[in-house]
């Protein structure tokens, strides 16, 4: 599925709304704008800032200045990407998110790039999380590096690294159990993976991806802040934007923390992640 | 980060102290105030100024610029309106031998979680009940299903079919022989507008012939919650709404949305990873969480203060006719160390500093014993008060006839100074204060 495609309902609830509101060449269309930002989830804060911008210009430039404006929120300048093999991807969230898909999918793509993947299933927890890891596995011809339910997860990433470097793997991808940010002691087993990971390897893991689903609502600005407080996020995936949710938090959450989005979760095919352009995602938003 | 309804409302309270009436923009303030704490708990925009505008048009029938108690008036509209909008925890119907219960959602909402807690909640009722896991999709549905249904002793359909929609039919089949009362089907995680899942689960329904449809969504579902509750509200006819993830600190009004887009009851909240973390829906509770308040306890205080609205006009109409007692002091002594710290308050007061030795802390605890060792009869008239009255009273309240002496000659030095407010405005801005 292509972008474009995807968004398909996303833009005919934003897009087209946005269009007819900035038709009318009207200030007090701003107002409703407001509204159509909060309804696509952007919260109060970032509405109203971006109202604000607009204000500074006039009616027939509200569209490419809002487009300006947010391209400019979400091409956040990531560092580079000179990593040493193997490298290390640690995948957190809350529950429910899409953490395991979204290794799949990110796995199939390397796969497909002819990288060497190493999966690690660092969810000791959720029940079946092992298994739906290792079908991914099967899918995608990677081994899986796992342990018992209740298992520590800090001791698999440490075998998966060991792993890795034996196998002469490119890349590791490690699951971790959904936890929420609320969770203290889960959240300590969290930098305890890290801690170990460091210890294996200083520059490990180079990746630690936030995934977010595109459904949620103000409460994924406080996930993105209490996790990154705690091991530190390099990015964001977000996921399941194929339904009828913009993912407008997202703007809030790379504007306040400054982490750029990395992927975006477009449906529940192997291929269906993308990296992440702020260019290409805000022109699918607002084009007709 | 998220200003929390509820002090917010306290805010506006402690704004309004000592301030009497509401303006007009005050009362726009607080319902735009009202309708931010809405929305940044995850309340529909539209769901959110209807409720904003029926709370405005409630305070102003119960005469809100009127009130000398307008910010907890407010409250207790805010209170009222949103449990009202939550809805009564309704039981589940389970009125088929053997009854079905259908659990349906996006993917991730936890409905698997759900499947056994409910399996846990049904088997401690006495029921007798038995997990379809009907997802064939997800990879290790079946194996999540499976490993919690035995660590939890619960029956489980266990063959493995590729159609879901035979495999609902087999295990209906299966119950019947072995006599459960109770099925939990399982379902495969959907998009609200997936039209050949929804088609899928269509099938499925007519299949097992429900008694129960529950949406299970994700308490930090955004504003979209609407559209999700909506489409499968059309697409099926949920019977009720269950919310999951209410342990981590989401606000949950996503739930408010659902529930009124569908009309359709909140049956359960989920509130943690442990198979026993089942709630039945609390309205109160529910409420508290989206206003952001700890608990309800804050809301109703604030709304029994309302109620003392009435026994502050009484004293205002006391203080115009100069007929203030010492039960009437007894009384406002009682509200004003409710206030808090009074100095501050008596400064702004005209002649607040004659008053103010009679108002210290330590000061009024003696008062209020004092008054509380008097008949009815010799706080309406304290002239009655002889020095054999007077010695009863000391040793009543512990005091010496020194100290009551002393508060007769204050309290004589108070209606003195109400009289010389009068008709200078004095009386509104005093009964404000001792509100």
């Amino acid at each position: 599925m292509n972008l474009r495609k995807t968004l398909q309902k996303t833009r005919d609830n934003f897009s087209k709304k946005l269009r007819n509101l900035f038709g009318k060449r009207d200030p007090k269309a701003l107002v409703d704008f407001e509204n159509l930002l909060i309804e696509s989830d952007f919260g109060v804060d970032t509405a109203v800032s971006l109202v604000g911008t607009l204000e500074k210009t006039t009616p027939e430039n509200y569209l490419s200045s809002l487009k300006k404006e947010l391209i400019n929120i979400l091409n956040v300048s990531v560092g580079g990407n000179d990593y040493t093999k193997p490298i290390v991807e640690l995948y957190v969230g809350v529950n429910g998110v899409g953490k395991t898909t979204t290794i799949g999918k990110r796995g199939w793509t390397l796969h497909g790039e002819g990288k060497k993947v190493l999966l690690a299933s660092g969810d000791t927890f959720r029940t079946g999380a092992v298994e739906q890891l290792s079908k991914w596995g099967e899918r995608i011809n990677s081994d899986v590096v796992q342990s018992g339910y209740g298992a520590d997860p800090a001791a698999v990433c440490f075998d998966a690294v060991d792993a890795a470097v034996a196998r002469e793997i490119d890349y590791v991808l490690i699951d971790t159990a959904g936890r929420l940010h609320t969770r203290n002691d889960l959240m300590e087993e969290m930098k305890k993976i890290k801690k170990v990971l460091k210890r294996k390897r200083e520059d490990l893991p180079q990746e630690t991806i936030l995934v977010v689903d595109g459904t949620t609502g103000q409460n994924a600005l406080q996930q993105a802040k209490q996790f990154n407080e705690a091991i530190g996020i390099t990015g964001i995936a977000l996921t399941k934007l194929d339904g009828t949710a913009k993912g407008g938090i997202v703007v809030s959450i790379v504007n306040d923390i400054g982490i750029p989005v990395k992927y975006i979760g477009i449906g529940e095919e192997k291929g269906d992640l993308i990296p992440f352009s702020a260019e290409d995602f805000v022109t699918a938003i607002l084009e007709e | 980060m998220f200003d929390k309804l509820g002090e917010r409302l306290k805010n506006i309270a402690r704004n309004l102290s000592g301030k009497g009436r509401l303006s007009a923009s005050q009362v726009k303030e607080s319902m735009r105030d009202i309708r931010r704490a809405l929305l940044e708990a995850d309340v529909n925009l539209n769901v959110a100024q209807d409720f904003v505008s029926e709370v405005e048009n409630e305070a102003v029938a119960r005469k809100i610029y009127d009130s000398f108690t307008p910010a907890e008036t407010i409250i207790q509209i805010v209170g009222e309106k949103l449990i009202g909008l939550i809805g009564k925890a309704e039981p589940l119907v389970l009125d088929k031998q053997p009854s079905s219960i259908l659990l349906v959602g996006l993917q991730g909402s936890g409905k698997t979680t759900t499947a056994i807690k409910l399996g846990i909640f049904l088997k401690s009722k006495g029921k007798n009940p038995f997990l379809i896991p009907a997802d064939v999709k997800r990879p290790a549905a079946f194996e999540q299903l499976r490993d919690m249904a035995e660590r939890e002793n619960l029956p489980y359909f266990s063959e493995r079919l590729d159609n879901e929609v035979k495999l609902c039919k087999q295990a209906l089949s299966r119950s019947v022989l072995k006599r459960y009362d109770t099925l939990i089907f399982d379902t495969a995680g959907r998009l609200h507008i997936d039209i050949e899942m929804l088609k899928q689960i269509k099938q499925i329904k007519e299949t097992v012939n429900p008694s129960e449809i529950l949406l299970v969504a994700d308490s930090m579902t955004g504003q979209d919650a609407v559209n999700i509750a909506q489409e499968f509200e059309n697409a099926l006819g949920i019977t009720g709404i269950i919310l999951t993830k209410m342990d981590g600190d989401a606000r949950g009004g996503a739930a408010l949305s659902m529930r009124k887009v569908t009309g359709k009851p909140i049956k359960f909240i989920g509130i943690g990873e442990k198979v026993d973390a089942l709630e039945v829906l609390h309205p109160e509770r529910l409420a508290s969480r989206i206003l952001g308040m700890g608990d309800l306890k804050t809301l109703q205080e604030k709304a029994e203060k309302a109620v003392e609205k009435e026994e502050v006009e009484k004293f205002q109409k006391k203080i115009q006719e100069g007929k203030l007692d010492l039960e009437d002091f007894l009384g406002q002594i009682k509200q004003l160390k409710r206030i808090g710290p009074l100095d501050a308050l008596l400064d702004m007061f005209p002649g607040g500093k004659g008053l103010k030795k009679m108002m210290d802390e330590k000061q009024m605890v003696r008062t209020e014993a004092i008054i509380q060792s008097m008949t009815p009869k010799e706080r309406q008239n304290p002239s009655i008060l002889d020095s054999s009255r007077r010695k009863r009273i000391a040793s009543g309240s512990g005091t010496s006839v020194q100290d009551i002496n002393r508060l007769l000659k204050e309290f004589k030095m108070a209606q003195k100074l109400l009289k010389q407010m009068k008709g200078r405005g004095g009386p509104a801005a005093l009964s404000s204060f001792f509100r």
